[in-house]
Order: structure tokens, then sequence, then C-alpha cells
């Protein structure tokens, strides 16, 4: 052994020892910190699941792979660490897709393990064979398979580091079973091999300086603001910009969280179904200044009247996201919390009175509304009521739909990492898994999914998961009995032809019983509050089947292909004055 | 208007897969698409011919250069570059007409690599426009088969032969 201080090499051969690839895949992922995982058995996985047995890591099995790859996902939005899943070939693998996809739509930093047939089978139409890589490709941010053990350490190694760094996505690493059994000299060292893959990190210089000064100029500027705030870390750089520059900020569904919406400041969230004066401010400022967001269909409305009088400065760690759907004047690529840390650097204070009055004015006349009178339970007082009662402080999870944009706006977040929802995919059944992978991650926070039905029939079988866990998260249904927005669609565009949107539903409440969860069903509007209250304290899973009004709608609403001026519902809200 | 988009990728499976997937998923049109060895035994290159306006071609430059085993993405429009494609054509020629078709192949400067008995078949390389014109001067004896590799690409250092 060398006395030199500095030697690697040597102290790592001298630590190689002989291993099967099951083992280098456990003994790599504690290595990395990983302590938590989620996943499903099957036969080419069994070396591995072997390995795991008694390794230190948390394991949670979920009903379905979907599930799975949803909680890992959730896990990861939640902690803001790596979410790890694991599924056997074939069918597992099939199974992961949806939740890979969610996780690519949202750059979700995820990586999967699945089990794939023994190579000499690959191609053969082996039994559990199933092309995983080739159908992942389009879902996943890299994905390989690893033929020979030598590679293995190095591909999981390099799988973490590209799932985690630049913009997030999930990485599927496919591991034939007998990769699994060969043995290999492993050191725990394998250094990384990634010859394309380069990360901008800082932004460039006189690009901020360029956007800083733009800032300064600007007499109507809106900040908007998405995902990628959230994913830096850079929720508190963003209220330092905002506040030393007096900057409005509006934020898209997964902003949410990364602005205090209590603040005066606060536009909440903009698009289809956002709030009408974060939709006004977009489309009368002279400069929009985009971080971390990448004009969605969904929030831009029709992109050629998006933003028409402003300039455009987008912060963005992907490149590709520049210029994708809109003309960018001042594009800034790197990590949004060091851009912003730079800009608020260089900006100067200024009152922009006349432009805060008139956002005063919008949300004075437009404020997000229902009728409170109802004798019905409006759905939207359900979610008021919740964010009450939990002082703004609950991590929110969410089905797809109208449950999903009601949250997004009643509920009123303060802090990152509150709402866990599928922006990008919208992948209905979303809600139940991802509040199961968010309370693993946070188990002091409470954790509710607000869900419709239909979203919470897809993937109901994970209460039984929440169930074994223990897991005291609440599931809040806001039963309707329809796919509420797609009813909604039909209701305002297919003149009320109600085609293929209703179910038959179970009894939520005798459903959680019968999986050991706590069932309350609500019925009359004057026990919501004493229904959520007891929700609260529940410590096991617990279900609350809120029967709401049927045909209500999301409003505002800009329909599809629209400007976003052109919003519809606002008479109708301003009745309810 | 066609781009000349030039990527090094690494040699590894699935990578061909993976971009010939981004471009079907993001609706880009691949003219020709070529994939070869190159100098380094762990890189090929990828020479792609895109047909589209400026932007969607930043468009597939950017979204190459997202692809993890993409190493290096080059737009050569605009840029003095050498460009070949060769082309294997087989002719339907009688032998009393091989005299007068030998004189195209010289003039388009080809080799005769087969002759049978009603055809020949020619190996001709050059520019895009170059083959296309050998092919219009073939047609009227009737042409039986194209094969082309597609367009290869490098920048040009000086000057020469286009």
């Amino acid at each position: 052994m060398s006395s030199e201080p500095q030697a690697p090499a040597s102290a790592a051969q001298a630590v190689a020892t002989v291993k099967t690839g099951a083992q280098i895949v456990v003994d790599t992922l504690v290595d990395l910190g990983v302590d938590t995982m989620f996943g499903y058995q099957g036969g080419v996985v069994l070396p591995v699941f072997d390995r795991l047995y008694d390794a230190p890591i948390r394991f949670y099995i979920p009903r379905h792979e979907q599930g799975g790859c949803h909680m890992a996902d959730a896990y990861a939005r939640a902690s803001g660490k790596v979410g790890v899943v694991i599924a056997t070939s074939g069918p597992g693998a099939c199974n992961l897709t949806t939740g890979l996809g969610t996780a690519m739509m949202d750059s979700v930093p995820l990586v999967a393990i699945t089990g794939q047939v023994r190579t000499e089978l690959i191609g053969n139409d082996a039994f559990q064979e199933a092309d995983t890589t080739g159908i992942t490709r389009p879902v996943t941010k890299y994905n390989s398979i690893v033929k020979d053990v030598k590679n293995l350490e190095r591909t999981i190694r390099e799988a973490f580091y590209i799932a985690s760094t630049g913009r997030p996505g999930p990485v599927l690493i496919d591991l034939p079973v007998d990769v699994s059994f060969a043995k290999c000299a492993c050191n725990g060292k394998a250094a990384l091999d990634l010859p394309g893959y380069r990360i901008r990190t800082k932004g460039h210089a006189r690009q901020i300086s360029m956007a800083a000064e733009a800032i300064n100029k600007a007499e109507r500027p809106v900040l908007y603001v998405g995902g990628g705030v959230i994913t830096a870390n850079a929720a508190e750089e963003l209220r330092l910009l905002a506040q030393k520059a007096h900057l409005p900020v509006t934020m898209t569904l997964l902003g949410l969280g990364s602005f205090d919406q209590r603040q005066p400041e606060s536009l909440d969230m903009l698009g289809m179904h956002g709030s009408a004066y974060a939709n006004y401010a977009v489309q009368e400022c002279d400069l929009l200044i985009a971080i971390g967001a990448r004009f969605d269909d969904r929030v831009t409305g029709k992109v050629a009247t998006f933003a028409p009088h402003a300039k455009i400065v987008h912060i963005d760690i992907d490149p590709a996201s520049i210029s994708k759907n809109v003309r960018v004047d001042i594009p800034v690529v790197g990590d949004a919390r060091h851009i912003l840390v730079e800009l608020a650097r260089e900006v100067e204070y200024r009152e922009r009175g006349p432009w805060f009055a008139k956002i005063a004015e919008w949300k004075k006349k437009h404020p997000f509304r229902y009728d409170k009178k109802a004798k019905t339970i409006k759905p939207q007082y359900v979610i008021d009521e919740i964010c009450r009662q939990t002082n703004n402080a609950a991590v929110i999870t969410t089905g797809v739909g109208q449950n999903q944009m009601w949250s997004a706006q009643f509920y009123k977040f303060i802090q990152p990492r509150q709402l866990i929802s599928s922006g990008g995919l919208g992948t209905m059944g979303f809600g139940l898994p991802a509040a199961i992978g968010a309370q693993i991650a946070r188990p002091e926070a409470t954790v509710i999914d607000i869900d419709g039905d239909h979203s919470f029939n897809m993937t109901m079988t994970e209460l039984a998961t929440a169930v074994q866990y223990e897991l005291p998260i609440k599931i809040c249904i806001l039963n309707n009995g329809y796919m509420g927005m797609v009813r909604q669609w039909q209701e305002l565009f297919y003149n009320r032809r109600y085609s293929c949107v209703a179910l038959k539903n179970p009894d939520y409440a005798t459903v959680a019983r019968a999986l050991g969860a706590v069932g309350i069903t609500v019925e009359k509007k004057e026990d919501v509050p004493k229904a959520i209250t007891q929700m609260l304290a529940e410590k096991q899973p617990c279900v609350v089947d809120f029967r709401v009004e049927r045909e209500e709608n999301v409003l505002p609403m800009v329909p599809a292909g629209k400007s976003l001026s052109e919003m519809e519902g606002l008479a109708i809200l301003e009745s309810m004055a | 208007m066609k781009h000349i988009i030039s990527a090094l990728v690494e040699n590894k499976p699935g990578v061909l897969a993976h971009v010939a997937g981004m471009f079907a998923a993001r609706g880009f049109n691949i003219d020709s698409l070529v994939v070869g060895r190159t100098e380094d035994p762990d890189l090929s290159r990828m020479t792609i011919v895109v047909i589209g306006d400026d932007r969607i071609v930043e468009q597939v430059r950017k979204q190459l250069a997202r692809i993890v085993p993409v190493v290096k993405v080059q737009d050569f429009v605009g840029k003095p570059v050498v460009m070949r494609d060769l082309m294997l054509v087989s002719i339907a020629v009688l032998p009393e007409k091989r005299p007068e078709v030998f004189t195209l192949i010289e003039m388009f400067r080809g080799h005769v690599v087969d002759i049978g008995q009603k055809t020949i078949m020619v190996e001709v390389s050059g520019p895009e426009t170059k083959i296309e014109a050998f092919i219009d001067v073939c047609r009227p004896y009737g042409i039986k088969s194209v094969a082309r590799t597609g367009t290869i690409a490098m920048p040009r250092q000086g000057t020469g032969e286009d």
C-alpha cells in the first residue's frame, strides 16, 4: 500500500471484490445514497430482490408497477432526491411506461431498473420478453441495456447522474438476468463515461445583464415561473428577485409553491384555467420573464397572440426549450438558482404604481369564485375548507381534470414541493400513488390526495399499499360521478351530449374499509368541515367521499386554441360575487 | 431549405434508433441519413439531410444535442462543404448502345462495375445534383434500379472541386 495521501487507484484496487451483478446493483444503490425503493417482483429480477432482502433499503411494494413508478416519482418530487423503481421484464416493464412518461414530461429525476430475459434469448420472443429499451426510449431521458456485468456499476452511476442533473428526467436500465448472476471484480469506484452529456449551469453573463436591463426598463413586467424553479431549489432566490425588482409573479401548475400565493405580488396560476388577472397581466405586459417554464399550450393558448406586447426573457436549463414554441428575445441557458442570484444583483427597485394598480383592479374584479350560497357541496368549497384547516401547509397530490384545476385554483400554496401533480402528461390515477410516495418522503407532513372519482378508480388498488405500510394519507374524492373535465367539454363544445363519461361508482367508504382504511361519506354541505377535521386527525389512510355538485364547471376557461384574453365564464363568476 | 447536419455519436447499440425515433416523434422530415465509422472506433458520424426552415432546423439541432450519446452536432448550412452521394445504377443497355452510354458515363466520371447481356451497372459519386443529372440522362435508356447512399459531407479547409 502506498503511503501517499492521494492514492485512489491502488487503494481502490485493494478493495476490489468479486461480486454478482445483483450484488453490484444493490451495493451501488446504497453507495449512491438510496435508502428507499419501490417495485414489484418477477422472474428475472429475483436475483436483485434476493440481494435486497437484507440491504439497508426500505422497500415498498405497490399493487401495480404503474403505481410503483408514480410513487417513486412523487417521492422524488417531494424530497428532491432521485426516485428508484424496479420491475420485472415484459409486462412489468410495460406497466412502468405511463409512470416514466409522467416523470419525463414533468422533468422528475427517476431511475428505473427492469429485469430482462437472458441475453442469449433476447430477440427470440421469450417468455415475458419485451423490447424494453425500444418501448421506453421516447419516455426516458436515457436508457440502456447492460449486456456485460463489467459495465453494470458504471451504467448505474451514469443513470443517477443523468437523471438528477441538467433538466432532470427518468433513466431506465435494462438488466438481463444472466448479467445479474454473472460475477466480476468490482471496486465500487467506476468512473462515468459520458462524452455526449454536457450541462450548462452558469448563465451567460452578458445575457443576464441584458435580462436585468430589460427588467429595469420595464413598465409592466410579469415573472412567469414553472416547475424548473422548484427543481432547481430556487424559490428563495425567486422571492428575493421579485422583492428587489418589485415584480408580479404568475405560476404554471407545476410552478405552484415556488412563490407564496398569500403575497400581494402573486398572480396565482395562468393559462387555460388560470386566474383572469394572471392572463390579463400576461396579455398586457411589456416584459415576460419565463423561468424554468416551457410555454406549454395549456399556458399560452393561441401562440400567435400570446403576450403580444411583451419582450420575452427565457431562463431555462434546457437549450431545446428556448424558442421551441414562442420566439424568445433574451434567452439565458443555465441553472435557475444561479441565474436568479446573478440577475438579482443587477436589478433595481421600481415602483410601477400604475401597473400594480391595474393588477389590483383585475384581482378585485375577477378573483377565483364559486357559489358559496349553494345548497349542494361545491367541490371548490371542499378545497377551500381543506386549505383553511391545514393552514396552507399540506402536501397536496391530485388526479387529473377538474379536481386538479380546482386544487390549483383554491388551495393557496406557500412552499415548494407542496403540490405534486401530473402536469405535462396529465396522467389520471396519479393522485393516490403520488400521495403514498410523498408521505414516504415526508413522514411528518400532512399529505392529501385531492382526487376525482374517475382518477381514483384508475389506481385505487394502491389503497391497499397505503394500508400495508400504515401511511396516514388522506384521499378526498370530489365525486360527481362524471369524468368531470370531459363532461365540461361536452357541455361547452359538444352540445351536452354526454357520451361515455358517467360511471357507476362503488361506495368508496365501503371499499376503503374493506381494504383496511377509514372511509367517510359526506352528502351534506354542513358536514364538510367536520369530515375534514376527522380526516386530518386520522392516523390511518382515510378516504372521504364528497358527493359534490355533479355539473360544476372549472372557470374561467380559455377554450383550446383561443387567446388568453378570451376567457369564458367571467360573467358567471361575477354573478356569484 | 436543405440543411446538412453532421452528428458525432457514441458507437453504441440503440443510438440510431434513438436519433430516428426522435425525428419521427417530433415530426421532423429526414431527406437522408447516413451512419458510418470515423477515425475513432468509439465514435460514428451521422450525416442527416433535413428539409425545413431555420427555426425547425434549429430545433432539430438542439433536440439532437440533447440525446445523451450524441457527442457533437454541426449544421453545415452556409458553410463551404464537400458533399458526396454514391450511387449504383443499373441501366437497360443492349450491346449496340454501349458506346454512347460509355461516353455519358465518362462525362460523369462514373465507372462501369458490371456488364450483363441487356444491362450495365454504373457507379457514380458526387454532389446530389450530379447524381440526379446522371439519372436524367440515363432515363431514356431505361433505369432498372437505383441504390444510393445518401449524402455525406465535410467542411472545406481550402478550395477544390465542388
